[in-house]
């Protein structure tokens, strides 16, 4: 892999941004609106209900975790689509550029953006709703790696789809973590999901961070087992993702679609 | 017209047996050419006579059906990274991003391509293309013409072996294009490169290409000198001569392949 072919990527999306306030603001301004709000929710709920469990820490530790992951996933469908928006496919494709160090600097760029956000929302939830991450202990760097693993299987997952379906099916790619987020049991536990639904809970890498984190707010310990799945589940979710990429790619150059990529269809 | 060519300089461009077909359709049938060092090929056709489908192969962006292609004698389905480091090319359907700035785009495929010294060369090809004062301007922002010195800047970057040009001066006016031209024969002539071109305009081909194929119908149909095929086939230019290929193909089936 050449690192300054991958560089490129990266360089490419911070000249975009450092011309562009309209780029720099969605790193941080949805998810740090989210944090208020869902600060004051949980703010509400821990005063209606003395005694009761903390929604600080679970409800709003939820929703930090899960605007992470989606940042993670929106952050490198973004850079993928500056290539659709701009028409750029052949000349980037016709270069010496691999598949591999394409998709490497989406991911580079994906977490450099994506950490913009994650300290926004730290510095919001935890100073002021008083978020404490202390009592997530060591276990705060499993429930990272495994949102953050799975934001990038399923960011290459739906540049694929674009690239299969053309530019129109980025409106398919933006609601994807929606769609996984009832089975990803952000804020209930497993068990409330009805078993067909915890059966695909449990394929999902997310489910096993928060199955952990409320475990841990409940007073017991992570389970290094289910992290570990977890883990386990989105190292492999990357390299379907990654196959499913280097297949729709080879199908799209066999086709004549990526020379044509406008077009949306070289049938 | 670049200096002529020397028969027995090494080949930058072979392209063997090439064929591309969709379902029962074939675009382009049993293609053979080369390039040479120093040689510039008009690569001539009507509309959809598939000459976009070979230079598309040629780059790497469209996957033949069948045939080989070889770039500085790289093949280019087996080493397709470092057979591309030697190509680079320019086309009116292929602009660079419009929200990068000349510079900004320069140095973002001067990174694709690794070159060395980029900064350098960067400044070389903005003054060789009198574009220096656009290096801060946003590429979509730039006249047709300032666009299309910008993409041949782009192409230039890695002083490439092949440079494919795909109507380079194709929505530019009579004295731009004349610039452009003169501008490309510099380069056949300076550079240790072959140019593949393209273009529907036959005054500029028989001025600039040492040697023309012409496409119809997915098949080359006739080889040779710009100046010279007219008076061949009882033509009285090159663009009589276009025209009756387009309009009658069968009656130019030479066995060219």
């Amino acid at each position: 892999m050449n690192l300054t072919r991958v560089g490129a990527i990266v360089v490419r999306q911070f000249y975009l941004m450092r011309s562009s306030p309209t780029r720099v603001v969605p790193l941080f301004a949805w998810v740090a609106i989210d944090i208020v709000l869902w600060g004051f929710i949980a703010r509400y709920l821990d005063g209606a209900t003395k005694g009761g469990p903390n929604f600080v820490t679970s409800l709003l530790g939820a929703v930090l975790l899960w605007d992470f992951f989606t940042r993670i996933m929106h952050g490198l469908i973004t850079a993928f689509l500056e290539d659709v928006w701009s028409r750029n496919f052949l000349n980037v494709f016709a270069t010496p550029l691999t598949i591999t160090e394409y998709v490497a600097g989406l991911v580079v760029t994906s977490v450099l953006t994506s950490l913009v956000g994650l300290v926004a929302m730290l510095a919001l939830a935890g100073g002021v709703f008083g978020l404490p991450f202390a009592t997530y202990g060591a276990a705060f760097v499993p429930f990272i790696s495994i949102l953050f693993l799975f934001g990038i299987a399923l960011g290459i997952f739906a540049s694929a789809c674009v690239l299969r379906f053309g530019p129109a099916a980025e409106w398919l790619a933006w609601p994807l973590p929606a769609l996984l987020s009832p089975f990803a049991a952000v804020f209930y536990p497993l068990s409330v999901l009805p078993s067909w639904m915890q059966w695909i809970a449990h394929a999902m890498p997310p489910a096993y961070a928060f199955e952990n984190m409320r475990a841990i707010v409940a007073g017991n310990a992570a389970s290094p087992g289910g992290l570990a799945i977890g883990l386990a589940l989105a190292v492999g979710y990357i390299a379907l993702a990654f196959a499913f990429f280097v297949r729709i790619h080879k199908s799209a150059v066999r086709s004549g679609l990526l020379a044509r990529y406008s077009a949306e269809s070289a049938g | 017209m670049s200096e002529a060519p020397d028969d027995a300089a090494p080949l930058v461009l072979s392209v063997e047996r090439l064929r591309k077909t969709y379902g029962d359709t074939a675009a382009v049938e049993d293609v053979s050419f080369a390039v040479r060092r120093h040689e510039l090929v008009g690569l001539l056709g009507p509309n959809g006579a598939g000459k976009t489908t070979t230079i598309n192969m040629v780059l790497g962006v469209l996957e033949p059906s069948a045939g080989s292609i070889a770039i500085d004698g790289i093949d280019l389905a087996r080493d397709r990274a470092r057979a591309l480091a030697r190509t680079n090319f320019a086309a009116v359907y292929a602009p660079l991003p419009g929200n990068l700035t000349v510079l900004q785009n320069l140095r973002f495929f001067g990174r694709i391509y690794a070159v060395d010294a980029l900064e350098s060369r960067i400044e070389r090809l903005l003054e060789r293309f009198r574009i220096a004062q656009f290096r801060h301007t946003k590429c979509g922002l730039l006249s047709s013409g300032e666009q299309t010195r910008v993409s041949l800047a782009k192409a230039l970057l890695n002083d490439p072996t092949l440079l494919l040009l795909d109507e380079p001066t194709a929505s530019l006016d009579p004295a731009t294009a004349q610039d452009l031209r003169e501008a490309i024969r510099a380069i056949a002539r300076e550079t240790n490169g072959g140019i593949l071109w393209t273009s529907h305009n036959m005054y500029e081909v028989e001025e600039v290409c040492d040697r023309v194929l012409f496409l119809s119908h997915g098949r080359i149909l006739l080889e040779g000198d710009p100046r010279e095929l007219p008076a061949q086939h009882g033509a009285a230019s090159l663009e009589e001569l276009f025209i009756r290929v387009a309009r009658e193909p069968l009656d130019f089936n030479t066995g060219v392949r």
